[in-house]
């Protein structure tokens, strides 16, 4: 908390000398030794300390990457496989990188439910929040520009399509992606552009998170009761040793889940396409992103039908970009006065599906558009013969069942002209596709956040505890009274 | 401060003189943030080589008769198909009624110097109008259910003059600017 007391007491000549004329260590020492912390934090609350080390660990391997990798059409794909085999310990560097965007995207998700749940945006610390999604944003435009340098399949086309979005912007649409991509399509200009965009954000997030950390000690943390701190001494703990300790513990497991990603599946998050150099003349027959950003793609898919003006590419760009700039306003959508869901049973109910959709997304975002969910209860494809008929005009006769289907569409054929064009396709009966669990997941998506409006005005909550301390104490009463199950 | 100047109480200060000077040293500044802004801004457009890498010169006559030759242009993939007699037949003899987005088959050619067409050779775009993935064609060994090109990514059929015919692309594959240079050479241009 910004009002808290220095503790600071320099105890050498040089520290006293120094501290007059740069309180360096009397910084370190109130944000990151006494700083004053809820006592009731859990495990959900590691997460800032585990994303700090991520982006350290991204901005070590990545500034060491950079000085073998070399940003040309030509070059870049052989110089990625010269890190891999040839240059010393340069397939661990890359490993760890391309591992620790997944990683970082994990710990961010978490990061953030746990903000949602514990209502952790709510005043005064919706500036924080915003600063979060800031850093979110960052992290997207970084990893989207990091995956294009490989420079294979899955970069270039990936890179492709996205780009291509802006092409779907109204009246300036072409320019703007012809100014992005530097040329007519994406080129050795366009490679050497996003390399170097991709250096600068990682240290822009840096950057913001360094606001992100000064606005949360303004307030102090949340918790997750969501009662602010009454009083320092019963409701806080110094944020050393107790929650360097723990923070360290949370790092030290994380790692260990991020070592066997590097180790024994370096590339099982990746995809395989992406070790075939970039062709713009082969396109794969499956394009789909990094799977942190999978939920937004389904989004982007799932609309596939024109509103009055606006095209259904046009309305999937506006309905992917609402879904994370709608994570900006929730600090004034969510009317309620209680922070915690833990005292807002509906919410709470409400939240753990909105955890659910965002997961199907993903789902949705992997598969095709057009395949079935469950293919268990598609029936059988019939047989369409489309052909031109005398008057001119396309007619076509369905044929549907087995063996007998395709003789009698064959038989059918053959009595048409060689004018009528006729030609022979198998469609597959109708179900129920990702396209339309897209579609009604992305409307549960928004529909959380109306809620939200909506539900706080209404809600009945169960009561606060009336302080930190109190509460803890609650939490720890053994043998007597009832057992309060802790989160 | 030892030479420290008393100000007198009554001195005045002109709040339009320090308004024009706010105002003026503020304009400076924007005005040469703006400036290098601009400059900023539009390095990122196309460059002047990469400009002139967006046109070419073709030489038709190496391509086989019933097969195509893809270019690239500034990235951006084209076809020229060497047509045979019956897929210039099938591609002049449909009934425009039938098609998703309607052309003749003329309308897709340009016409050579003496104003004459050569309708054995079809230029088109590479870039299927659904999502831009590249159809295959005659090369690939498919080419669809009307004799073109089929798109792989989301099964879209094309026909011999390059238009859609079946699946979710919307429109023909765009015919790109391109003149007869020669009778055997055509300059395709973006």
């Amino acid at each position: 908390m910004s009002g808290h007391e220095s503790t600071y007491t320099p105890n050498s000549a040089f520290e006293r000398w120094l501290d007059k004329r740069l309180p360096i260590i009397r910084f370190a020492n109130d944000t990151a030794i006494s700083f004053p912390t809820p006592k009731n934090l859990n495990y959900w609350y590691v997460f800032g300390g585990i994303l700090a080390v991520c982006l350290a660990i991204q901005i070590i391997t990545g500034v060491i990457l950079a000085m073998h990798y070399e940003a040309s059409v030509d070059g870049a794909f052989a110089s990625v496989e010269r890190i891999m085999r040839d240059v010393p310990f340069g397939w661990l560097l890359r490993y760890i990188h391309a591992n620790g965007a997944s990683m970082f995207f994990l710990a961010v998700y978490i990061h953030m439910f746990r903000g949602l749940y514990y209502g952790s945006y709510k005043a005064p610390r919706e500036v924080l929040w915003i600063l979060g999604c800031i850093i979110y944003l960052l992290m997207m435009a970084t990893a989207f520009l990091g995956y294009m340098l490989p420079w294979g399949q899955m970069s270039y086309h990936g890179a492709n399509v996205i780009t291509g979005l802006f092409g779907a912007i109204p009246l300036v649409g072409e320019s703007l992606q012809t100014w992005i991509l530097g040329g007519p399509s994406i080129g050795n200009q366009t490679l050497q552009r996003f390399f170097s965009l991709h250096y600068l954000l990682p240290f822009m997030i840096a950057a913001v998170v360094i606001l992100h950390i000064w606005a949360l000690h303004v307030p102090g943390n949340n918790n997750p009761t969501g009662v602010e701190v009454q009083d320092v001494e019963k409701d806080t703990v110094p944020f050393h040793p107790y929650y360097t300790v723990k923070d360290g513990f949370a790092i030290a497991v994380f790692l260990i889940m991020f070592a066997v990603f590097v180790f024994y599946a370096p590339n099982v998050l990746g995809h395989a396409d992406n070790y075939v150099e970039a062709n713009p003349l082969v396109t794969p027959s499956h394009i789909v992103p990094e799977w942190y950003m999978l939920p937004f793609y389904a989004i982007l898919r799932a609309i596939t039908f024109d509103i009055g003006p606006i095209e259904a590419k046009l309305l999937g760009v506006i309905f992917m970009f609402a879904a994370i700039a709608i994570l900006f306003v929730v600090p004034w959508l969510d009317t309620s006065k209680v922070k915690s869901m833990r005292y807002r049973p509906v919410a709470r109910q409400f939240f753990l599906g909105f955890v659910a959709v965002c997961l199907l997304l993903g789902w949705c975002g992997a598969a095709n558009p057009d395949d079935a969910v469950i293919p268990a209860l598609r029936g059988e494809a019939s047989l369409v013969v489309t052909y031109t008929d005398a008057a001119g005009a396309v007619a076509s006769s369905t044929y549907a069942g087995g063996d007998e289907a395709y003789e009698a569409a064959e038989a059918f054929m053959a009595t048409l002209p060689a004018t009528a064009g006729a030609s022979l396709e198998a469609v597959p009966a109708p179900t129920f596709l990702f396209r339309h669990l897209s579609l009604i997941l992305t409307f549960m998506y928004f529909g959380y956040f109306v809620l939200l409006f909506f539900l706080g005005l209404s809600e009945k909550t169960k009561p606060l505890p009336e302080s930190i301390h109190k509460s803890v104490l609650k939490a720890h009463k053994p043998k007597t009274g009832t057992a309060v199950p802790a989160e | 401060m030892t030479a420290e100047t008393t100000h007198p109480t009554t001195e005045t200060v002109d709040d339009d003189r320090r308004n024009f000077i706010h105002i003026a040293t503020g304009a400076v500044a924007l005005g040469g943030a703006g400036m290098f802004a601009w400059a900023a801004v539009d390095q990122w457009s196309p460059a002047a080589d990469t400009k002139a890498a967006s046109s070419l010169d073709v030489d038709v006559s190496k391509v086989p008769m019933g097969g195509e030759i893809r270019v690239l242009i500034g990235g951006k993939p084209f076809f020229i198909r060497h047509r045979t007699e019956s897929e210039i037949v099938a591609a002049e003899t449909v009934n425009l009624a039938v098609l998703p987005d309607p052309a003749t088959d003329d309308s897709r050619l340009r016409a050579k110097a003496d104003g004459t067409f050569n309708k054995t050779i079809l230029v088109t775009s590479g870039s299927c109008t659904h999502l831009g993935c590249v159809p295959v064609g005659p090369s690939q060994g498919n080419t669809g259910d009307f004799g073109g090109w089929y798109c792989p990514c989301h099964g879209s059929h094309y026909d011999t003059s390059g238009r859609i015919r079946k699946g979710p692309a919307p429109k023909n594959l765009p015919v790109p600017n391109y003149r007869w240079v020669s009778d055997s050479v055509v300059n395709i241009s973006l």
